[in-house]
């Protein structure tokens, strides 16, 4: 499957995506300038990766999701294709209307940066169709504007819906129904918190998020 | 022309760094406080004549980024 990895200015994630998509595909992922207006020929998987877009300016993700590759990529997400936003690229998928609701300022107000625990919540989705279902993982979270809101009709639906992929164990950030990572509608487009991207070696410290990249793109 | 352009936070929507204030103020002693909202004032000088097409633009500009529909509300005053 050919790979996309989006570079805002203030990506800091994007070399880690490569790497982890590497890793299971054994292709580099085509690394895309946010000033570019279309995604390289036969692109499938493209990738938001996090960091700090823009300095987090106005609302995290804000400028980002108005960047010129953005109307490729709300294209390309028409077509069924499969995105995953991580952290900041996660900010940017709400805040272009991507996936419902937003990322609002951590409740204790503190930038937490340790190994989570979060539960498979949805393991019947293209994203976590190799974790076994309600499986525990330990995911490094890195972020300051993690707390999911959305409104309690859009909280009912999605849950009815099983968009929720992932949920915190404690819950870190103070998101609504402990939600880590979120699809939308259609299933092809992930939103998360964690950075599964960040733990795919044992030098990284765990290899839990692994899965989420061979379920999507499938063992190297 | 100018606009001034202030977006707070939805009513509940809830706003810790407000929270976080007023807890700050009543540790100094104002105790008459009773809750604390935190948003955000945005000025923009714009080269319009038109103070009706003015308005419109920056309702556009409002909703398409300086403020997220979600969480966010927002006034505008031309001046």
């Amino acid at each position: 499957m050919k790979s996309a990895v989006i570079v805002f200015p203030g990506s800091n994630c994007d070399r880690d995506a490569h790497d982890a998509i590497k890793r299971v595909t054994g292709q580099a992922p085509a690394m895309v300038w946010h000033q570019e207006t279309a995604l390289p020929e036969g692109t499938q998987f493209v990738m938001l990766p996090g960091g700090f877009s823009y300095g987090d300016y106005l609302r995290c993700g804000a400028m980002a999701s108005h960047s010129a590759i953005m109307p490729a990529i709300i294209a390309h997400a028409a077509t069924g294709a499969p995105i995953l936003g991580v952290c900041n690229g996660f900010q940017v998928l709400t805040e272009c209307g991507l996936l419902p609701g937003a990322l609002m300022r951590n409740a204790q107000l503190k930038f937490i940066c340790e190994d989570t625990a979060i539960t498979v919540t949805n393991s019947n989705t293209r994203f976590t169709s190799r974790y076994a279902a309600n499986a525990k993982l330990t995911i490094p979270i890195a972020h300051h504007d993690g707390n999911y809101f959305a409104d309690t009709e859009t909280l009912i639906r999605i849950e009815n819906e099983g968009q929720v992929a992932f949920r915190y164990g404690a819950n870190p950030n103070g998101s609504a129904n402990d939600i880590a990572g979120l699809m939308n509608e259609q299933g092809n487009v992930l939103g998360m918190m964690p950075h599964p991207e960040r733990a795919v070696d044992a030098k990284h410290g765990g290899t839990d998020g692994l899965a989420l990249f061979e379920s999507l793109l499938g063992s190297a | 022309m100018k606009a001034k352009i202030h977006v707070y936070l939805k009513p509940g929507v809830l706003d810790p760094q407000g929270a976080a204030v007023a807890g700050a103020l009543h540790n100094m002693g104002y105790d008459e406080v009773s809750s604390v909202r935190q948003g955000k004032l945005i000025e923009l000088d714009l080269n319009s004549d038109d103070i009706e097409t003015a308005r419109a633009r920056v309702e556009e500009m409002c909703a398409n980024l300086l403020s997220n529909p979600v969480i966010e509300s927002y006034s505008i005053e031309l001046e």
